[in-house]
């Protein structure tokens, strides 16, 4: 290809683009090698990479110790990582104290979480109608799986369950109810009607003005003013209320955010065609709305999985309960570095995967461009 | 074209009505009759309320005095079925207003399909239909964001008429358009005014006007200073503040 070469006006071709601009080397230059500070810091970079791994993959994995009766005998096999003192453990990780012979029940209800979850998040699931109704029936299989009492199923109480299964009952209940409370919450905030206005607005700045872990050890005296007196409460129960009301509070700002951002006009079109409040909610807010507010969505629900670890406080035990229960133990003293490892890369596994779906979602929502 | 002002039905009856915003009294004793087909161009300097009084129509705005009658039906605060009127007089927007979630062919079925209850099947039918009529169906499927500013407010046009209104409100249809797209605009506007549709359009277009209008009115202040056919308006308007914004409009 030639700079030179120059055509009649109107009749310049289609030229391929120039050499190392495009594909892999032209990827390598623009991204990472595009002038000296980027080489530099590339460089550097890479020996940082490079020194981390060296010094730290002996560590985690090729000195470590998998299986081992103590952190005595641990220390004899090597000076790496004992990681027994999980595997020693991992059924209680998991489970908690729930009774052996029956964690097969929470193994199922997880499968069923991935089947009722599937089509809600993924719009292309085949025969995802159908799968709906299995959706909906979800969280009452999983509860009567969970905890028993029909079709023959032993009963089992709720103060055994721990672990991550407790994360999860936690975090997945109160991400499932806290949407819809916020989304309603949101709509109540900017309600035409001055009470719904204002119990919204209470309910909100209250949910938001109190550390979580105060409403966790209230819970039980603030439900009973609240619900007729005689109810008693569950403590599992209690703690996914109080998680799902708080959660609830920020959604509803973080959707209020997103209806504000949507221009008049919208609304003005809504009601020039014709539409009612519900429809124009139903079908030009809401889906704009919470487009928008997908990452400060998302940013609360990781926020509130996280959180599940203050339920340890109330004597739950979570993985981070189960952990230091591990850790108390004389056999496994001071082993903190292995047990909380092992409990973060959970949380954050469970973490990443939730930002990457709402990378994902934000992209096939896009309708700009495209 | 024959500018035949027919003394048939009165769709959109004004009497003495009066609007105002907090203490600013936008609209001033306004009196308007519109026949069935009329097409009248309303114009007049910024802020003179012509938006205002084409939003009273569709009761987006709210008047406080006087009434507005459309097809018989008052418009008023205890009115049950307002978005039965709403449905049946159409409004397209200056800035377009589609619904950019959704694609060209769902803005113009989501009001058939979910406020006259029509079958998903049929109303993407009529939806083509009026897109053909404004000319790009060969965008159905395509998101309001990767149309242009023409295109778009053609996709408007066909959203309204998809719920066949009775009657059309403009509100300068074409003043956020570049020069080059104003006239694909205007000309799916004539092809509209053409099958007899009653029209109610604020523009500054005064070629549109002088070819379509059945009826020039001029707004200044919140109140109608001038009415007349085309014809006479622009060759012998009575009042200064006529003639000075005529003079104005014309001479750029
Ligand atoms: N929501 C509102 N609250 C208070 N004043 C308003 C409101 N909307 C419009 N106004 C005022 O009412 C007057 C008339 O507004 P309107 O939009 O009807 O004018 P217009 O003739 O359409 O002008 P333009 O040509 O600029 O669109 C203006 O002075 C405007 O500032
Ligand atoms: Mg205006």
């Amino acid at each position: 290809m030639s700079d030179t070469q120059k055509y009649a006006p109107g009749s310049h071709p289609d030229l391929p683009p120039p050499p190392g601009t495009i594909g892999v080397i032209g990827w390598l230059r623009a991204n990472l090698f595009s002038d000296i500070t980027n080489t530099v810091m590339t460089l550097l970079s890479l020996y940082f990479l490079y020194w981390f791994l060296n010094a730290s993959m002996s560590w985690f994995l090729l000195d470590a110790v998998v299986n081992a009766n103590s952190r005595a005998e641990c220390r004899e096999m090597a000076d790496g990582a004992c990681w027994a003192v999980i595997t020693k453990r991992i059924g209680q990780f998991i489970y908690g104290f729930y009774p052996v012979d029956e964690r097969w029940r929470p193994n199922l209800a997880f499968v069923g979480l991935f089947i009722a979850v599937l089509p809600l998040l993924y719009p292309k699931t085949p025969f995802r109608r159908h799968m709906l109704w299995f959706s909906a029936a979800y969280p009452v299989i999983a509860y009567y799986l969970l905890c028993g009492g029909i079709f023959g199923l032993t009963e089992v109480g709720t103060n055994t369950f721990g672990g991550f299964m407790l994360t999860m009952i936690v975090g997945v209940t109160g991400i499932a109810a806290s949407l819809p409370l916020g989304i309603a919450l949101s709509l109540g905030r900017q309600s035409r009607l001055l009470s719904v206005r204002v119990i919204s607005i209470a309910f909100i700045e209250f949910m938001r003005g109190v550390p979580l872990i105060t409403l966790l050890f209230v819970a039980s005296t603030m439900l009973n003013y609240f619900l007729p007196p005689g109810t008693t409460f569950n403590l599992l129960l209690r703690v996914l209320i109080m998680v799902t009301f708080f959660a609830a509070a920020y959604i509803a700002e973080v959707i209020r955010g997103g209806i504000q951002a949507i221009p008049k006009g919208q609304y003005e079109a809504a009601q020039a065609l014709g539409l009612n409040y519900w429809q124009t909610t139903r079908l030009i807010t809401l889906p704009q709305a919470l487009k928008i507010s997908i990452p400060g969505i998302v940013n609360t629900f990781i926020g509130l999985y996280k959180d599940t670890t203050l339920v340890v406080v109330i004597g739950l035990l979570d993985p981070l309960g189960i952990g230091r229960a591990a850790l108390a133990d004389a056999k496994w003293n001071g082993l903190s570095t292995e047990t909380y490892m092992f409990v973060a890369l959970f949380f954050f596994v469970s973490c990443f995967a939730m930002s990457r779906y709402s990378l994902w979602l934000e992209k096939r929502l896009s309708t700009e461009h495209k | 074209m024959a500018k035949s002002a027919k003394k048939s039905e009165i769709v959109v009856k004004i009497t003495d009505m009066h609007k105002w915003y907090g203490q600013f009294h936008v609209l001033k004793d306004i009196n308007l009759d519109v026949a069935q087909g009329e097409r009248i161009v309303i114009c007049g300097p910024s802020g003179s309320g012509k938006s205002t009084l084409i939003r009273c129509i569709n009761r987006l705005e709210v008047h406080q005095e006087g009434s507005i009658n459309i097809y018989g039906t008052e418009l008023s605060s205890d009115l049950k079925n307002l978005e039965q009127i709403r449905s049946d007089v159409g409004m397209v927007f200056q800035s377009f207003n589609l619904f950019p979630h959704l694609t060209v062919l769902e803005n113009c079925t989501l009001a058939p399909i979910w406020v006259r209850k029509m079958p998903k099947k049929e109303a993407e039918a009529l939806a083509m239909e009026y897109l053909e009529r404004v000319k790009i169906p060969e965008q159905a499927n395509k998101y309001p964001g990767q149309l242009s500013g023409g295109q778009q407010q053609r996709v408007a046009i066909a959203r309204s008429l998809c719920m066949q209104p009775k009657i059309m409100l403009f509100d300068e249809p074409t003043s956020a358009l570049d020069p080059e797209m104003i006239k694909e605009v205007l000309d799916v506007m004539i092809e509209l005014a053409e099958t007899g549709m009653t029209m109610l359009v604020v523009t500054h277009e005064m070629g549109f006007a002088n070819k379509v209008a059945d009826r020039v009115i001029f707004m200044d202040g919140g109140e109608i200073i001038e009415q007349k056919d085309p014809q006479t308006f622009f060759t012998k308007p009575e009042n200064e503040r006529t003639k000075l914004f005529l003079s104005q409009i014309l001479n750029h």
